[in-house]
């Protein structure tokens, strides 16, 4: 069979919003959508994931009148169980508000970040949680200091093979890397810039406000993320990064999405500036793509809104699927949902009028 | 001393425990052990109603023979305790 023509038995991208989880499930060209959805009785939804070998959905999110929570569902969304048993802070600490980022490690671990910023493990998928209190021991946890989206763990990025070792992203503390487990942690922000201090103080070893983070396929030492102050790759695992927003029409911008594939291949959607009203620069919308692991940059516009687009494109709301050629997929702050079937080269709207638009995962799976 | 009292719960929780009633009827002495004796019938419950810290949900209300009470209100035989929805939300 011709490689392009391969297609999974489903396809679906999972969008968190701010009125619930949504799912569209496409069809074998990629170009037709069917929405299902508001799910998780239209809660607030951070994150939502699927695992990748049985389907299963998971949504994180938190709701004004009801706290935290991770909903599942096992078969496609058509029915949801909810907990946030164990998802919590010591008696006397701030409680939790709302979960922002979930990931699977691959012993099957379950992984919440949350806000106010910390990370929670499930060994059970989901039914019930314990902190991960190394993080929130590290001697720095006091000086964080909460973004404009709150003081929130919004990346979770697993070794692929190794369980001990996992990246988190937290806004404004920077990166944070566990070599054990969860039982300890340590900055990993040489290099990353934090323009927002004072000039002698622009390099810190925490504070940094990262608003993605994500790592290359097949290359579990390179990981790339999309700052407050900057776009940055590492070679090793964080120790240090360099800069490579040269060529990139701003500095500023939320997601990054790596190609399923292509260690070198990334996506970034810069906004216009963090003072400026985040939007796309001069109201055109761009994905910018690099094939070269950041040394060049490609804007790719054919398809999308080339006037009066003032659009923002938030932190976890930047995709790619696992087919060849890779489909690539955002959604905005104004409800409409992007797509590409050809890795980025040409786009289509394949929803709109959605609420805000938090994140986008997709789940693709052969019977 | 627990003693008898009778529970109203909002809809938009108890859509979220299927099986879940309106209304009924519970052995507790605090609002506190309202919500345990909750978790108990409905696991989860509890996290619902009150956060960690703890304390009632902050856009809950809960109201004991029309008084608004905390996790520490004390019950009478034949409390009429009030489980509601605060105004939140965009």
């Amino acid at each position: 069979m011709d490689e392009e023509t391969r297609m999974p038995d489903r396809l679906s991208v999972l969008l968190g919003t701010k009125k619930g989880l949504f799912i569209l499930d496409g069809d074998r060209a990629r170009r037709s959508f069917a929405l299902r959805g508001p799910f998780c009785a239209a809660w607030p939804i951070g994150h939502a994931i699927a695992d990748p070998a049985t389907g299963t959905i998971y949504a994180g999110g938190g709701n004004a009148w009801f706290g935290p929570a991770v909903w599942k569902s096992e078969d496609f969304g058509a029915s949801w169980t909810h907990s946030s048993q164990g998802l919590a802070y010591p008696e006397g600490e701030e409680a939790v508000k709302s979960v922002w980022s979930l990931a699977l490690a691959p012993d099957g671990t379950l992984y919440a970040g949350v806000e106010p910023a910390g990370l929670f493990a499930s060994h059970d998928r989901g039914a019930t949680w314990r902190h991960v209190s190394g993080l929130s021991a590290h001697p720095s946890r006091p000086h964080w200091n909460p973004g404009g989206g709150g003081l929130i763990l919004h990346a979770i990025v697993p070794h692929p093979a190794d369980p001990a070792r996992l990246h988190v992203a937290i806004s404004a503390a920077g990166v944070f890397a566990t070599t054990d487990g969860g039982a300890s942690f340590e900055p990993r922000n040489r290099g990353t810039r934090a323009d927002f201090f004072p000039e002698d103080q622009r390099y810190p070893e925490v504070g940094q406000c990262v608003h993605s983070l994500v790592m290359a396929a097949g290359l579990p030492e390179r990981l790339y993320q999309q700052n407050h102050c900057g776009m940055y790759r590492s070679d090793d695992a964080g120790l240090s990064w360099h800069s490579i927003e040269e060529g990139l029409p701003s500095s500023f911008g939320f997601p990054a999405a790596a190609h399923p594939r292509d260690p070198d291949t990334l996506y970034f959607v810069p906004l216009n500036g963090a003072l400026e009203g985040r939007y796309v620069p001069e109201g055109r919308a761009a994905v910018w793509r690099t094939r070269d692991g950041g040394t060049h940059w490609q804007a790719l516009r054919q398809g999308l809104p080339q006037q009066n687009a003032f659009f923002g494109v938030l932190r976890q709301a930047l995709a790619t699927d696992p087919l060849t050629p890779a489909g690539v997929y955002f959604g905005t702050g104004s409800g409409e949902l992007f797509a590409s079937a050809d890795e980025g080269d040409s786009w289509f709207s394949i929803a709109c009028h959605l609420p805000p638009i938090h994140s986008v995962e997709t789940l693709a799976l052969s019977d | 001393m627990s003693a008898p009292v009778r529970v109203s719960l909002p809809a938009a929780l108890i859509a979220l425990f299927p099986g879940a009633p309106c209304e009924l009827e519970l052995s507790a002495a605090t609002i506190a052990e309202v919500l345990g004796a909750l978790d108990q019938r409905f696991p989860g419950m509890r996290d619902r109603l009150a956060d960690s810290t703890p304390r009632v949900r902050r856009h809950i209300s809960i109201f004991v023979n029309g008084e608004r009470a905390s996790l520490q209100t004390p019950l009478a035989p034949g409390a009429e305790v009030l489980v509601m929805t605060a105004i939140s939300g965009g």
